[in-house]
């Protein structure tokens, strides 16, 4: 196969579609079919039955009688079925009312006039040249048909035409009269070539009567082989069923025709062909019962083969099953690079690369085919790869075992090619479903490794969207050299650092990554002599810097010292933290905070690192980095950083528990004074509302003004509520800690945890359905009341009481039913996008144009900038082009102090507010379960 | 173009004003006037008016040599709509094409200057961006030089690639996020009194390229006097659609075959009807009369209509009871509620429904800044330019709204596609989908049977330029490195 498709320069230019007129399929027939039978007592195939071996071959063994090819070298032969009568084709029914509603029921001609068939013939042909689509031309022939049909005489013969209407699915009526397809066949062969172009037919390619099948193909049996089941018996195709009734029918037709039988019983065998030819066709055609197989299940015909998500088009043309590929279950592994994927022995022993047998690399091929499939590694190493398959020049495949591994070895000449197990540094594609933007599938170098699962780093989760909670992933393992190419320079995890959706960081810490950073570099972390060392040996660094304080006598090492080691050393950056205060507040207040990250020199002197710096999405130095230092400084610092925030946190320890939630005795006291006061403030909006002294919004009913005080009240309880609770908990609690750096959860999960659940809603209005006007029979109905409709009380540290935990319940199910509901809508529409621009393409001249040329846009997005080369959509990043040019100027200088900025480093873009709000609120929306 | 702005326009030029009137009402506009001929004019005046004022019409554009009316009267309308001020040029003689891009400022033309010197090419909005940043800065000739030579270089490097797959690029980074959207409806920016549809279900409504949104809203600004509360509401109340059913009750009179209707007196005061008006507009189908109505026990006389069935059909009076209730006495069609919001100093009404034809007819409305959701309306009215800048701007907005940030790149190009060829085409089978030249494609996507049959009869070639086809017969495909060659030429070696 390797040999074969070498440098193959050929292209298929074009496909052309066309009709099968009865003459061509006679003559692309190998045989022609009478009998229904398809094999003999002895199980061989029957001569000009079904199955004959005419047809092509489905058996090993046995050779085509056609070609003379063995089973994998025949592609199979069409046959034919002569038709005693003709029959209509089912998938054709419109275009033939057309046509024998626009043309003549005498002469054949179009109902139209020389000079309006000319009128339409020049549109046609100005379409053609201006380069109308298809579907521009079908508006005008259905226009012209239109046109003709209305006409009730001919104006060529002068013929009264008559009324036909289709009796769906396949029977003509003239006046009610029924039309034969004998009938309807020799009227379509009068239509002369020229009408029928008018009518957007191409004769040359498709007249008219071969619509009226005359001789039906029959498909080669490699397209319906039947299975032999265990028990010995023959079990046919769908469509070799179906062709069976076709022959049936067609048999016993001949045979009354012929012996001259009554009329009528003619035309019910004749109609009865009809039935199975059509399902034959389509079995799921509206009008008439769909084909059954014995058991009671509809067949499969032609049209269901091809058509919806498992037909031939979608699953087997647009998607194809591949080999050297595996999938198991994934695993973290933070040791590994961002670049690499632990793949498991059993795996890399089954997965090969190709390896052409050259002089240059003779004698080591030999060596290895010499080691057999399954080597011993020597003492130290713990794999080495084995071979698998040995190809000879003549494309045949020499299985390598162990036994036969030393003479193959000897075998080995160049121009073989010899397939080697995975090694540590092979280029292998890895993927997650869904793979919904091209990051879903990236290019990741091998580590081969013992135990079962797929193994990548951390921060690579967020492009694939993966987890570890029973994810599997996929891995293919590239066979050419050029997909090995194109793989390394396009499409490593490197690479694809930036992305293109929003110009910035998919991969970046997550999680412990952020923690640990945190721990790391808040206000002034320090660490001892041990534990700096401990934490920089995790990257490789031997020699400590000089200590950064010395106290007591001792030697320690500030954590944004230590994190500054990883940083180019010209990294100038200026940027607010995550754990910064909502909302706008002065630098100094900052400052206080330590939630101002200024970097001058690659030197961090103040500011936390967290999810504003290190973090996948958001991280500022990462994408810094990733844009003017290129992918590997990326990759580098990317994994840099995270060891470090691993080493850290495994030096300080972090825990998190319930405990984290406790707040004091009075701080509860507060909480519940306040939802109490809730509750009652609502009981009063209720008490109002029942008097009809509430004040009604504009536009709203007195009930609706009622459910939004309500909602409003209840959600600043909430509020409230998780406020009280957060100012007992400070930075130094766990859970805050992971809340503010941004590594999980939210303040908002917290003060739910530990302060209050808050209102439950089920589309977005507080619960009222279950019972006859109440929730549930705990209350009075009519109850308008807080408890009554959905109020949670309770935190969730504290309990539910069993009506609000079926109230929570009651929301969670929402959630659930939404991700749903999503998820197939969602995909729906990317399949229609990715469907509508796939075509699209960046020419040389900058413009985007489709496969027609046409041009869509003269210069992608106006700028022709690749957005994930973008400075945040932007297409360049002038601040720091001036900063670096202007740095010293006065003016610029002044430009700086006037906007109130620090001395270096820091623009206005670096100051403007997160889009943070947005992503706590979905946050909300969330179920907190997690699949 | 309205009657009156064409009876004006012809005025102007010095048609009699009979004639003018005679050709408005029967529709012509200045524009089909221009392409029209003396023959055709014939029908509705005298002949000899007819030729003078083709005369004088077509003469008008040789005063003002900007436009070139005659020449190109579809894309002269079409492009007003894109511009900031969207007024259809309604007194000129043709409508002037306005300058879409704002005129280049000091700043800018000596960036521009610079760029020339050194040779290098920006895109106007870095021009711009720079030209800003620049502002207020002394810096050296060389300086500056070096500055522009910086930023062309870093924008250079930041060009996307020739043989870009872009339109998959942007078609993934769309539908990505889809995934992470919510599906509920919420209250309109800052009016709580409205839904609207937000999130994936309006991203879908968008691509779809819906008629008409599943909820339609407006936000109408005013001219003069957005302080002005009172007017606001005044003009609130005009626009805000009222049937008769929102200020009457309608009720059916079996015995004598007819239907009466009473008006309310509150609910008429609180939409602004007056009673004359509510004759007015009831003065064709009904009659008004002095009526007993019996209220509880009590029988009182009130003022109402009534309106005969005429022939003793209950058929026909429950028609005519449906007729009454849905009949509009005032306000726009389709603005089922105008609801006033403060914007900073201004006011500003919000309506549930919209009409952008109509609202912008009112005289009072600023057309610069009033707009609709409605894509579809904002294609009839402005054009496609606008529906595009439409299309780029809800959904983009949709995306902000749930805090997912997408490249507006990769939302211009969906748009553009959907834009592409005049009229608004929806992403699927109906639209784009449905009109790719290929027939592999359109197979593989759906309604595979229908595309194939038909392919054979029209004898349709597909020559296998775009994706699908290629991966369907097994071949590179046309996009990125599978669109270009390499050819290695080993070096030769000397004998």
């Amino acid at each position: 196969m390797m040999s074969g498709l070498r440098g193959v320069t050929k292209r298929i230019k074009a496909i052309k579609f066309a009709l099968l007129s009865p003459d061509e399929i006679r003559r692309m027939s190998a045989t022609k079919i009478i009998t229904a039978d398809t094999y003999d007592d002895d199980g061989f195939p029957i001569d000009m039955g079904l199955m004959d071996s005419h047809l092509g071959v489905i058996e090993p063994g046995l050779r085509c009688k056609t070609c003379g090819g063995k089973v994998d070298d025949c592609p199979g032969h069409f046959g034919h079925i002569d038709l005693a009568m003709p029959v209509i084709h089912v998938g054709h029914v419109k275009e033939l009312k057309k046509l024998l509603q626009a043309t003549c029921r005498r002469c054949g001609r179009l109902l139209l006039t020389k000079q309006q068939a000319e009128e339409f013939r020049v549109e046609m042909e100005a379409m053609e040249e201006t380069g109308g689509g298809d579907a521009d031309f079908q508006v005008v022939t259905k226009e012209t048909a239109r046109e003709a049909t209305k006409r009730q005489r001919c104006p060529h013969c002068g013929e009264e035409q008559q009324k036909i209407t289709l009796d769906k699915p396949t029977t003509f009526r003239e006046n009610g009269h029924k039309l034969t397809p004998k009938e309807v066949r020799e009227r379509l062969e009068r239509i002369p070539n020229e009408d029928l172009r008018v009518l957007g037919f191409n004769p040359d390619v498709a007249r008219p009567e071969w619509m009226i099948l005359t001789a039906l193909l029959v498909p080669p049996v490699t397209v319906r082989p039947s299975i032999t089941l265990e028990s010995g018996d023959r079990s046919e195709d769908d469509l070799t069923h179906k062709l069976v009734d076709v022959l049936r029918i067609n048999q016993r037709l001949r045979e009354n025709r012929d012996a001259g039988a009554p009329q009528l019983i003619v035309e019910d065998l004749w109609e009865l062909l009809q039935y199975h030819v059509t399902t034959y066709f389509d079995n799921q055609t509206s009008g008439i019962p769909p084909a059954r197989h014995r058991s009671g299940r509809p067949l499969k015909t032609l049209v269901q083969r091809l058509k919806g998500k498992e037909g031939r088009f979608r699953s087997n043309l647009s998607g194809k099953r591949v080999n050297f590929s595996a999938r198991t279950v994934i695993s973290p592994d933070p040791v590994l690079s961002i670049n690499e994927v632990g793949v498991p022995v059993e795996a890399a022993r089954e997965l090969t690369v190709p390896i052409h047998v050259q002089s240059y690399n003779h004698d080591i091929v030999k060596e290895w085919v010499k080691r057999g499939p399954t080597p011993a590694a020597p003492v130290g190493e713990f794999y080495i790869p084995g071979v698998n398959y040995v190809i000879r020049s003549d494309g045949r495949r020499i299985r390598v075992t162990d036994k036969n591994a030393e003479a193959v070895s000897e075998t080995v000449e160049i121009g073989y090619v010899v397939e080697r197990q995975l090694v540590d540094g092979d280029i292998v594609l890895f993927n997650r479903q869904p793979s919904l933007h091209r990051m879903s599938m990236m290019a990741h170098e091998v580590r081969v490794m013992p135990h079962k699962t797929f193994r990548f780093n951390l921060a690579v989760c967020p492009p694939y969207n993966a987890d570890f909670d029973g994810d599997e992933m996929n891995l293919h393992v590239l066979q050419s050299e050029e997909a090995r190419a194109e793989a390394r320079v396009l499409m490593r995890v490197q690479e694809h650092i930036l992305s293109p959706r929003f110009g910035g960081p998919v991969i970046g810490g997550i999680h412990d990554h952020i923690t640990g950073a945190f721990l790391l570099t808040y206000k002034d972390a320090k660490f001892s002599k041990e534990e700096t060392a401990y934490i920089l040996s995790k990257i490789g660094i031997r020699d400590l810097p000089p200590p950064g304080v010395k106290k007591g006598g001792l030697e320690y090492w500030t954590g944004k010292q230590v994190f500054s080691m990883i940083l180019p050393k010209d990294l100038s950056l200026t940027f607010k933290s995550s754990i910064a205060p909502k909302g706008e507040h002065s630098l100094r207040e900052l400052r206080e905070e330590d939630a101002l990250v200024v970097i001058k020199n690659g030197e961090v002197s103040s500011g936390t690192i967290d999810e504003n710096a290190v973090g996948a999405f958001k991280g500022k130095i990462l994408d810094k980095i990733a844009r003017d230092y290129g992918p590997d400084a990326a990759r580098e610092f990317i994994d840099k950083a995270t060891k470090l925030a691993i080493g850290a946190i495994m030096v300080r320890g972090f825990t998190t528990g319930i405990d984290d939630e406790d707040i004091p005795e009075e701080a509860k006291k507060q909480i519940a004074d306040v939802l109490k006061k809730a509750v009652a403030d609502v009981e009063a909006l209720v008490e109002a509302y029942k008097r009809g002294e509430l004040e009604q919004m504009p536009g709203r009913s007195l009930e609706e003004t009622l459910e939004v005080d309500a909602m409003k009240t209840l959600g600043r309880a909430r509020d409230t509520a998780g406020q009280i609770a957060g100012k007992h908990l400070g930075m130094e609690n766990s859970a805050v800690i992971m809340a503010r750096s941004g590594a999980r959860g939210s303040m908002l999960n917290l003060s739910q945890m530990a302060g209050s659940i808050g209102q439950q809603a089920v589309r977005g209005e507080r619960l009222s359905r279950g019972y006859w006007n109440r929730t549930l029979p705990h209350f009075r109905k009519g109850d308008l009341g807080a408890e009554a409709k959905g109020f949670v009380r309770s935190s969730y540290k504290s309990g539910l009481h069993p009506t609000e935990y079926f109230f929570h319940a009651m929301g969670g199910r929402e959630g659930l039913v939404d991700t749903a509901v999503r998820t197939s809508r969602s995909g729906y529409m990317q399949r229609r996008l990715i469907n509508a621009l796939e075509d699209l393409k960046v020419k040389e001249d900058g413009t985007v144009r489709n496969t027609a040329d046409t041009i869509i846009q003269f210069r992608f997005g106006e700028d022709g900038v690749d957005p994930s080369r973008s400075v945040q959509g932007k297409p360049v990043d002038v601040d720091d082009i001036l900063q670096e040019i202007l740095g010293e100027e006065p003016s610029w200088q002044e430009r700086l102090k006037e906007q109130d900025m620090a001395s270096y480093g820091l623009t206005e873009k670096d100051m403007a507010p997160e889009i943070s709000d947005e992503e706590v609120e979905v946050e909300e929306e969330e179920p907190t379960t997690e699949e | 173009m309205s009657r009156a702005a064409t009876v004006e326009a012809l005025r102007k030029r010095g048609v009699a004003k009979k004639t003018a009137e005679a050709l408005a009402d029967a529709g012509f506009t200045l524009e089909k006037l221009v392409s029209s001929n003396p023959a055709r004019l014939k029908k509705f005046i005298p002949e000899k008016d007819a030729v003078r004022v083709l005369q004088k019409v077509t003469a008008a554009p040789a005063e003002k040599p900007a436009a070139k009316p005659a020449k190109k009267p579809a894309r002269a309308r079409a492009k007003p709509k894109a511009s900031a001020e969207g007024v259809p040029a309604e007194k000129e003689a043709a409508p002037e094409v306005p300058q879409k891009a704002p005129n280049v400022s000091k700043g800018e033309q000596e960036i521009y200057d610079g760029l020339k010197e050194v040779g290098r090419y920006l895109p106007r909005s870095l021009v711009t961006e720079l030209a800003a940043k620049m502002h207020g800065i002394k810096v050296g000739r060389k300086k500056l030089l070096e500055v522009i030579t910086r930023v062309s270089d870093r924008y250079e490097s930041h060009r996307i690639d020739p043989n870009e797959s872009a339109g998959i690029v942007s078609a993934q980074s769309i539908g990505e996020p889809g995934t992470q959207m919510t599906m509920r409806t919420f209250h309109y920016a800052g009016v709580a009194e409205m839904n609207v549809t937000l999130g994936l279900p309006r991203l879908i409504e968008i691509v779809d390229a819906r008629r008409v949104p599943s909820t339609p809203i407006m936000e109408i600004h005013i001219k003069e006097g957005a302080r002005d509360l009172d007017k606001i509401r005044r003009i609130a109340q005009e626009i805000e659609m009222t049937n008769l059913e929102d200020i009457a009750d309608i009720e059916t009179d079996l015995v004598n075959m007819q239907v009466l209707v009473f008006p309310d007196d509150h609910r008429m005061k609180a939409r602004g009807v007056a009673y004359a008006e509510l004759e007015e507009r009831l003065r064709r189908s009904a009659t008004p009369k002095e009526l007993k109505r019996s209220v509880g026990t009590s029988a009182k006389s009130v003022k109402g209509f009534v309106v005969e069935a005429g022939e003793p059909s209950f058929k026909k009076l429950q028609r005519i009871l449906e007729q009454m209730k849905t009949t509009r006495i005032k306000g726009l069609d389709g603005i089922r509620r105008a609801i006033i919001r403060r914007r900073g100093e201004r006011y500003v009404i919000y309506t549930e429904g919209s009409n952008l034809a109509k609202v912008l007819e009112l005289p009072y409305a600023d057309p610069s800044q009033t707009s609709t959701n409605s894509i579809q309306e904002i294609y009839d009215v402005l054009g496609v330019e606008a529906a595009r800048n439409a299309i780029i701007k809800e959904a983009n907005d949709t995306l902000q709204e749930q805090g997912l940030t997408v490249d507006i790149r990769h939302i211009m190009l969906v748009s553009d596609m959907m834009t592409n060829d005049g009229d608004v085409k929806a992403i699927g089978r109906h639209g784009i989908s449905g009109r790719k030249s290929s027939v592999l494609a359109r197979a593989a996507f759906e309604i595979t049977a229908h595309h194939l049959l038909h392919a054979a009869i029209t004898g349709e070639v597909d020559s296998l330029d775009g994706v699908a086809e290629n991966v369907i017969v097994g071949q590179p495909v046309t996009l990125g490195t599978g669109a270009v060659n390499l050819v290695y030429r080993p070096p030769q070696v000397e004998k």
